[in-house]
């Protein structure tokens, strides 16, 4: 085991992003002027590493995130001044190319002796298929084998525990595919405070540090403004939030001086409640976090103190997220304005309506709204006050062939002279249906492994 | 009494799984909450919601953050990745919410009045 001394100073770890195309100027700022011991940086949505597997079939030197390398060329010369390790899930479908990419930017650099692992083994697309009849399909009840479209991927949620082999091993930088959000963060309290596997009030109070910072600035203000009712300071110069945690667990969220945002209780309470449903059971691959009981506390101006959280032993099996191509959709919007324009645009459902039925295109769904007055909430929306001064129509519809999708759109492109008079240029758009099952897969079906890297070209 | 949209005494955010919305709740004030707990009800939500919640509907209480969680099934338009919505996952659904009317006694009514917050 570890000869390591466990740490009794606070850790301090920031959030370098919260998808895979967020900003990158806030990540750098934290690794500047963050004193961090960590940095992480979580970029992968659910469908994401469905769709950088399809990238990697069509090439498979890709795969993995495209803003790899100019995030990694602002933040890592700061990370080795201040001796800052890197966790990210910007490994996607292919984290060994990513980590040979890292290794290459570590050698132009002359950041040496960085090193650059990556965590394999969350790929579990040959087991589901080998299981395909017998694993169940939680969204529809059924086995794998009988959703229709073709299975393009199949990802396990690993926990911290192969991260922290990587950080025991001396990787500085740990590229890695599906791990889950605030494992990333885990890891690094497990490494630091040398906490068990089995030590589940101080895992549980870990991942609700992580899960307060996993989604980024959401919790620093990013998502939370409502003029004269929730303000939020400087929003565009918005700052990503950082972790201090304490070696019981407890830790404090914040974020650095000088930038845009804000950090109350008001906020972390909106974030932790987001994609939790229920509190006493939120559950992870290291361990069941319980809420029941959290407190948050305003100990600063924009830091908030977490306590009060609890844990309970993780579940014997893993989730699997499943990314299965079913068909496309088409899209074609068109604007309206002026008096009347209600009924122009009521007049144009009805002649697109109509048209595709003579031309028989094939949809599954067809789905039209007004725009500007309930394409959100349909019935429910409050009602206009007054007629609109403009309206935009729009059409979306699924079908099995990118055909009939692409065709969609052409009739709602037509209507420009030849349908009803003074709308706007129409905009259409057409994308592949790449739909997430998921199902849960034993533990031993999940054998996760650590790569050292070595410069790519 | 007086009748306010929701949006005067709390704040929301929506997040998703699957096919699944859930909406936090938090009053603005301690004083709020039981206001909250009593009148956003899984019932009063079904309704006011018109048909986009499928399932069932179950609400958690965190009354030390003046909260609640709204778990509705079956009301994502079956689900994020095939929804034909321009909203897949749901988020707009908090602005919703708060648009969900409450009825507040005269004191609450004045001090909302103070405030700069208007009936409906």
């Amino acid at each position: 085991m570890s000869a390591q001394v466990r740490r009794t100073a606070p850790l301090r770890i920031g959030a370098g992003a919260s998808y895979a195309g967020d900003r990158i100027e806030p990540a750098t700022d934290l690794a500047a002027r963050g004193a961090l011991d960590y940095l992480v940086y979580e970029c992968l949505a659910e469908r994401t590493i469905a769709l950088a597997q399809l990238e990697r079939l069509k090439d498979a030197s890709k795969g993995y995130n495209e803003l790899l390398e100019e995030r990694f060329r602002q933040a890592l010369p700061h990370c080795r001044r201040r001796g800052t390790r890197v966790i990210t899930s910007m490994g996607a479908a292919n984290p060994v190319g990513a980590a040979r990419h890292t290794a290459r930017i570590i050698d132009e650099l002359g950041l040496a002796p960085m090193k650059a692992a990556a965590v394999v083994g969350d790929d579990v697309l040959a087991y589901c298929l080998e299981h395909r009849d017998t694993l169940q399909v939680m969204e529809t009840g059924e086995p794998l084998s009988a959703l229709a479209g073709e299975i393009v991927s199949a990802n396990a949620y690993l926990g911290a525990e192969p991260l922290v082999e990587a950080l025991r091993r001396g990787a500085d930088v740990i590229l890695t595919g599906r791990v889950a959000d605030c494992s990333l963060f885990l890891a690094a309290m497990v490494h630091e405070f040398g906490w068990a596997f089995d030590d589940w009030e101080r895992l549980g109070r870990g991942q609700a540090a992580g899960d307060m910072v996993e989604c980024g600035a959401i919790v620093s203000g990013g998502y939370y403004a409502d003029p004269r009712y929730k303000d939020v300071k400087d929003l565009a110069n918005l700052g990503f939030p950082y972790l201090i945690v304490h070696p019981d667990g407890s830790s404090e969220v914040t974020k650095l001086e000088g930038t845009g945002g804000v950090i109350n209780r008001a906020i972390c309470t909106e974030h932790l409640l987001y994609e939790i449903h229920d509190l006493a059971n939120y559950i992870t691959p290291d361990v069941v976090v319980d809420f029941s009981d959290v407190r948050l506390d305003e100990v600063g101006e924009d830091r908030v103190r977490i306590s009060g959280v609890r844990g309970k032993p993780r579940p014997d099996q893993l989730k699997v997220s499943i990314g299965v191509k079913e068909g496309w959709i088409g899209e074609g919007e068109i604007t309206y304005a002026g008096l009347g324009c209600l009924n122009r645009a009521r007049l144009a459902e009805e002649v697109v309506r109509e048209r595709l039925r003579i031309s028989g295109v094939q949809l599954q769904e067809l789905r039209v709204d007004y725009i500007g007055l309930n394409s959100l909430h349909g019935e429910a929306s409050l009602p206009p006050k007054e007629p609109p001064y403009e309206v935009r129509l729009r059409f979306a519809g699924r079908a099995a062939t990118k055909r009939d999708a692409v065709r969609l759109g052409n009739e709602v492109e037509t209507l420009v002279g030849k349908g009803p008079c003074s709308s706007s240029l129409p905009r259409q758009y057409v994308r592949e249906v790449l739909a997430i099952y998921s199902c849960f897969v034993p533990r031993s079906a999940v054998r996760p492994e650590v790569v050292f890297a070595e410069p790519d070209k | 009494m007086k009748r306010f949209y929701l949006r005067e005494i709390a704040h929301a955010r929506a997040g998703d799984k699957g096919d699944t919305s859930n909406i936090g709740v938090i009053a603005y004030k301690a004083e709020y909450f039981p206001l909250v707990l009593a009148q956003v009800t899984p019932e009063r939500v079904r309704a006011h919601f018109r048909g986009l919640v499928k399932g069932t509907i179950t609400r958690y209480e965190l009354p030390q953050l003046w909260a609640i969680n709204l778990v509705l099934e079956q009301a994502l338009g079956g689900g994020v990745t095939r929804s034909l919505s321009l909203d897949p996952h749901g988020k707009s659904y908090s602005a919703l919410i708060l648009t969900l009317p409450v009825e507040v006694d005269e004191a609450m009514a004045a001090e909302l009045d103070k405030a700069g917050r208007q009936p409906i």
